[in-house]
């Protein structure tokens, strides 16, 4: 049984009508439907991007279809309801891996796409748009757009961090990069203020692809913006021989958890145990990719964990040399009294997105979540929203629930012109709540 | 028979949901495949798909199997493809109205082409060409709803029911030649044939019942509920007294 939630489970929204697809060859006609449509893949974008209430979600999951990969070029080619989970399993016991990968495996390579995803890697390799190479797009007018970056070029651009709304993505090709094996060169070194991040993250982006780091949240006064940072590459050791690795873990299972779980002195006990959980200041391992990049992944609907009110995943970016942005946060966290429970910390490269309406760019960025409490919530968020704006940043559109029109509209300036690539009957409840069209 | 063992394999009705997920295991095993479905332009998705995940050799038969007088010759293709079969599946079927089948003749005929004479047909074809070949295994999917006729689906159900009985036969028949017949019988499953109904805990989806015939395929056991529990519930399902059972709204 599938839910159309988003991820964060908020706000709540009832689509009209769940069209789920099969086949490329036997695509619906998408002007027969009356109201706006939208894709919906895994449902693992926290906000409202993937939900079209009172609207046609067409499900996705069905496309699920590979239709090339040349194990020598590491060229793939996938319907666009493939998830990435799907891809690792395929190519890394061939010798190849994602090119950009967010930190759940369970997204589609539509959504993807539709989100523009970054990961670990971004200083070196830029956001999962740059290494698409070709794609397809049915508009609602039946139009099929067979686009790369050299043909339709507009279309490709508008699609890439597009939200999903320049038509449905029927499927995509990207470049896969080669690995000796399924391991990580990991190591993992606690620091204890945000200078020391920002100095282990310009020395080790010099020589490590990934990485990231979290951040305690909770600490506050000295220890305000401790963590740990975690970088790594990939090992030359290959796989080893019984290589059958199954990691799809325990569920929460098909009920939330009561809202007093997650609390300021819960949380404060994790993070403490999360800090010093090393003995050493730096641990060095090699370890599975899966354990690298999807430590979550194991609890399959952690999101539950939040109970029935659900969660708000706030995410931005600000210019490098508007870094004091991040302190100012944590501060503005540690006066409000709300409990942030997951903070991740990462300094983006330079490399530009493709995407028009992409949000990674130059700087730094910090993925923080709360429970949603109703309005203090939503307050501290709007405040956080002055900060970034003042300095000079973005949020992330596939973590937001609740930003302002203006805000949005002051993040992303290209949204106009975007409009214009925009197909008539998609849309979505993220695009009618920040945009005067809709 | 052991996964390395399973390396031709024919599947007719391969478009069907859960005889791709059911290929997918066979491809990802390196098998041959060869996959017999009515719309060409699916079968090519299909195929391209399997030959990425891993499939040795994929080849296609494009035709309607409703039409049991080709099917020797779209066997003899299948079983000449790589000079003999080391499993082949039957995993079509249609879920046909009631409401309709109880007034209209023609659509009650079809239901049953579809889902009874063309499926014995190809057993009965089959039987002929595997017996040649011990070790083989002829696996047919079924349905729990054959267990015990129901109200809401009797026809479907008498036609799941005679595949089965058809195929307890067959499989004393070709014990002798050393070769199984296996009929797996799925519970309610999330597949495009089921998207209309309403939804309930009790629904599996196409990937754990496919995987489930593939185990099934190289176990030994004859006859497979999937998921497994559905065995227990159609075993009280089935004790269940006449007079009680016709109160029910099942």
């Amino acid at each position: 049984m599938r839910n159309y939630q988003s991820w964060g489970r908020y706000p709540k929204s009832e689509p009209h009508q769940i069209v789920p697809l099969h086949w490329l060859s036997e695509l619906q006609e998408l002007q027969r439907f009356s109201r706006p449509v939208l894709a919906h893949g895994q449902g693992r974008s926290y906000g409202d991007c993937c939900l079209n209430n009172g609207g046609i979600l067409l499900d996705t999951l069905g496309l699920d279809r590979f239709i090339g990969f040349d194990t020598q070029t590491g060229i793939l080619r996938c319907e666009a309801g493939v998830s990435l989970d799907a891809i690792l399993r395929l190519t890394v016991p061939k010798g190849w891996f994602l090119p950009v990968t967010p930190g759940t495996k369970f997204v589609t390579v539509g959504g993807a796409i539709a989100n523009d995803v970054h990961g670990k890697n971004h200083h070196r390799c830029g956001s999962f748009g740059c290494h698409v190479t070709a794609m397809e797009v049915l508009r609602s007018n039946g139009e099929r757009v067979n686009c790369t970056p050299h043909r339709n070029a507009a279309l490709f651009c508008a699609t890439i961090g597009g939200l999903g709304l320049t038509g449905l993505i029927l499927w995509a090709e990207f470049q896969l990069k080669p690995v000796a094996g399924p391991y990580i060169a990991s190591e993992q070194i606690r620091f204890r203020k945000l200078e020391e991040f920002f100095a282990l993250s310009a020395d080790s982006d010099k020589s490590y692809e990934y990485t990231v780091a979290w951040l305690d949240c909770l600490s506050s006064g000295a220890k305000l913006g401790r963590g740990i940072f975690m970088r790594g590459n990939h090992s030359s050791r290959p796989a080893a021989p019984q290589a059958e690795r199954n990691g799809n873990g325990s569920a929460v299972g098909g009920f939330d958890a009561p809202e007093m779980l997650i609390n300021h002195a819960s949380m404060r006990v994790f993070n403490w145990l999360y800090f010093h959980r090393q003995r050493r200041d730096a641990v060095a391992q090699v370890v599975p990719y899966e354990k690298f990049f999807y430590p979550l992944d194991v609890v399959p609907g952690w999101n539950r964990l939040y109970g029935p009110r659900g969660f708000l995943q706030y995410q931005f970016v600000v210019p490098y040399d508007r870094r004091q942005a991040v302190q100012e946060i944590l501060q503005v966290i540690e006066r409000s009294g709300q409990v942030c429970t997951l903070a991740v910390l990462k300094v983006f490269g330079e490399i530009p997105s493709p995407g028009m309406l992409s949000f990674p760019r130059p700087g730094v960025t910090l993925a923080m979540d709360f429970p949603m409490q109703g309005r203090p919530t939503l307050e501290l968020c709007e405040r956080f929203d002055e900060i970034v704006r003042a300095g000079g940043g973005a949020v992330y559109p596939a973590k937001d629930a609740r930003m302002s029109p203006s805000s949005y509209q002051i993040f992303f300036p290209s949204w106009q012109e975007f409009a214009s690539f925009q197909d008539p009957q998609f849309s979505s409840d993220f695009w009618r709540r920040v945009t005067p069209a809709g | 028979m052991s996964a390395a063992a399973a390396k031709r394999v024919l599947i007719l009705g391969a478009t069907s949901a859960i005889a791709q997920e059911t290929s997918r295991e066979f491809a990802a095993a390196k098998a041959r495949l060869f996959l017999v479905a009515r719309d060409a332009e699916k079968l090519r998705a299909v195929a391209e798909d399997l030959k990425v995940r891993g499939a040795s050799a994929v080849e296609t038969c494009a035709c309607d199997l409703t039409d049991t007088a080709a099917h020797p010759a779209i066997l003899s293709e299948a079983a000449a493809a790589w000079d003999g079969l080391d499993v082949a599946l039957i995993a079509y079927g249609t879920l046909p109205d009631q409401k309709i089948c109880e007034g209209d003749p023609t659509a009650l005929r079809l239901a049953m082409e579809t889902n009874f004479l063309s499926v014995v047909s190809l057993l009965a074809q089959l039987a002929n060409i595997l017996e040649k070949q011990p070790g083989s295994v002829l696996a047919v999917v079924g349905s729990v709803a054959g267990d015990r006729g129901r109200r809401s689906n009797y026809a479907y159900a008498s036609a799941k029911a005679a595949i089965e009985t058809f195929a307890a036969g067959l499989r004393l028949r070709l014990a002798a030649a050393g070769v199984r017949v296996v009929v797996i019988k799925p519970g309610w499953v999330d597949t495009p044939m089921t998207s209309h109904l309403p939804k309930n805990a009790l629904y599996a989806s196409a990937r754990s019942v496919g995987h489930g015939i593939y185990k099934a395929i190289l176990s030994p056991r004859a006859v497979v509920y999937l998921p497994w529990f559905w065995r227990w519930i159609m075993l009280a399902i089935r004790m269940i007294p006449e007079p009680i059972f016709a109160r029910l709204n099942l």
